[in-house]
């Protein structure tokens, strides 16, 4: 019993002092452990995909974000990321009040589409009054009014083979040295075809504002604002995403943010 | 599960029966597994949480963050003044300097604006995108753990037995805040009232408060759960809430930490790892047991 004692404080011992030394120096030694593509981070990322699971268990195909009134509209859509997108080709769209301007569907389709703005304001519509929730933590309600993104895929026939909506964007978002980065990112056929996925043109009853990326953008209202693409011309259908970009679908999911934004 | 051993052999002074401190099973596997669970995911979700905080280091009041309007109820930030870039944190439109730790931090000559310092969060660099990798991996933990606990501590009487407030916990209440303001402490197998208040409130309050709060920030799981946010008062509400409980935590858990050193931190951290905890010697000439107060 006493020989049990004195070994089993000399654990306490050394464990506590083992324990104090690596909350110490060990937060410097776990950085290194985190980066992109590294063991440990990408055992953590797995929680990610078990996250998107159970949400969608939870949350179904159709399952709606809250909407708000009129009274609720109390600010201007906060814009963020790119506000001003420095591109010629951009420019020279916006410079001719995007009348040039064009919407194209490819990828794993039957019948590619190429859509003006006119076209695409002429299809239905929805008009909804959500939530915006940034990653960063602040939030923004706003009216948006837009074409239902299932119409498109609807009309451009998906091919059974297609799992994800990718969006290509006019904006560079950031610059490498093989050149500059233009945002784009993916979600998947659950969220592309749910009733408030939308193509906004509209915002708070007036045409979209460059900030908030004219003259279309994504609205995926069970999900993070990074989701949600500007400035868009491209949606192509996949397979998957691997071979663009970093691999990850999408430029924040590039650099190191969850594929899955429903959280 | 209830176990006793005699000590006098560990005492090694061959006291008398009547000074005798008997080892008694204390914890069961189920709290002791947890508890370090527990442990490990806190410190991961605090650090982590942290730095995610530092992304928007401000809390607000309602549906949606004041850009148009203000409702902000706290803000830590960095400002230029005559004596160069300052650090504050603003609580309900008080302003305090925090320079050095909130706000604007690191090492001298080289500061920066972040909201937590370098020290205080993980990744010590800032990176949201992988601080929340590590935060929602913890959350699977931490919540799995919390229901794992729960349904072993309702099978094994836990529970019933060890938290479960009774009438004469009431009673023993205000000897019991002056035991503890005095710093004398009992070693008994039961929990005292105190000690009940704070785990039962940890387990029964803050930890299920920090996980609804959490997923009322989540804009899928307000696809499923709408009512959530408005029972919270909005999703900003519901941040700041979730904020304040961190807060909570780290109150108990300072707390928590000098309780055991100072009841005796080989007895108690011996209880929590095998399980087996010293107590007092049975009052003899008593015919019921002097009660932990």
């Amino acid at each position: 019993m006493a020989k049990f004692e004195i070994s089993r404080r000399k654990f306490l011992t050394g464990a506590s002092l083992g324990a104090s030394g690596i909350m110490l120096s060990g937060c410097d030694a776990f950085d290194s452990q985190l980066s992109i593509g590294s063991g440990l981070r990408s055992f953590l990322e797995n929680a990610n995909g078990l996250t998107y699971r159970a949400q969608r268990l939870l949350a179904g195909r159709d399952a709606l974000a809250p909407e708000f009134t009129e009274a609720d509209i109390r600010q201007p859509q906060r814009p963020n990321g790119v506000t001003s997108p420095d591109d010629d080709d951009y420019k020279a769209l916006l410079a001719n009040n995007f009348a040039d301007w064009r919407l194209e569907v490819s990828g794993l389709v039957e019948k590619p589409l190429s859509l003006s703005r006119e076209q695409l304001m002429n299809m239905p519509s929805r008009t909804q009054i959500t939530r915006h929730d940034c990653v960063e933590g602040w939030s923004c309600i706003a009216k948006w009014t837009g074409t239902p993104l299932s119409l498109l895929l609807d009309q451009a026939v998906v091919k059974p083979q297609a799992r994800y909506v990718m969006f290509h964007c006019l904006d560079t978002i950031d610059r490498s040295l093989s050149g500059d980065i233009k945002y784009y990112g993916t979600i998947d056929l659950i969220d592309a075809r749910h009733p408030q996925t939308i193509l906004a043109y509209g915002l708070n009853g007036k045409p979209l504002p460059v900030e908030n990326g004219a003259p279309l953008r994504v609205r995926v209202e069970r999900q993070l604002g990074y989701k949600m693409p500007k400035y868009l011309y491209k949606i192509e259908l996949v397979d998957g995403f691997a071979d663009v970009g970093g691999g990850r679908g999408g430029y924040w999911e590039d650099n190191g943010y969850d594929w899955y934004g429903g959280i | 599960m209830e176990s006793v051993a005699t000590s006098q052999s560990a005492t090694g002074l061959g006291s008398p029966a009547s000074t005798e401190r008997p080892l008694i099973y204390r914890q069961s596997r189920w709290t002791r597994l947890t508890h370090w669970l527990w442990a490990i995911s806190l410190f991961f979700m605090l650090l982590s949480g942290l730095q995610i905080f530092n992304a928007r280091p401000q809390l607000y009041i309602g549906k949606q963050s004041g850009f148009g309007y203000n409702n902000t109820i706290f803000e830590i930030g960095a400002e230029n003044t005559s004596t160069g870039t300052r650090g504050y944190t603003e609580i309900f439109g008080h302003r305090f300097d925090t320079t050095g730790v909130l706000g604007w931090s690191g090492p001298a000559g080289n500061e920066t604006a972040r909201g937590f310092p370098s020290w205080a969060t993980i990744p010590s660099y800032y990176d949201l995108g992988t601080a929340r990798v590590i935060h929602f991996f913890f959350a699977w933990i931490l919540t799995t753990t919390l229901i794992v606990w729960f349904v072993a501590s309702l099978v094994n009487g836990h529970i019933r037995r060890d938290l479960a407030p009774r009438l004469d916990d009431l009673k023993r209440l205000p000897q019991d805040i002056i035991d503890h303001a005095k710093l004398k402490f009992h070693h008994t197998r039961e929990y005292n009232t105190l000690q009940k208040m704070a785990y039962g409130g940890v387990l029964f309050v803050l930890l299920p408060l920090m996980v609804i709060t959490g997923l009322a920030m989540s804009p899928s799981m307000n696809s499923v759960l709408p009512f959530l946010n408005e029972v919270l008062g909005g999703r900003q509400t519901a941040r700041t809430i979730h904020f304040t409980v961190m807060l909570l935590l780290v109150g108990f858990f300072v707390i928590h930490i000098l309780m055991i050193l100072a009841a005796g931190p080989i007895n108690e951290l011996r209880s929590i790892i095998t399980g087996w905890y010293r107590t007092d010697p049975p009052a003899h000439d008593d015919k019921t047991p002097e009660r932990s107060a």
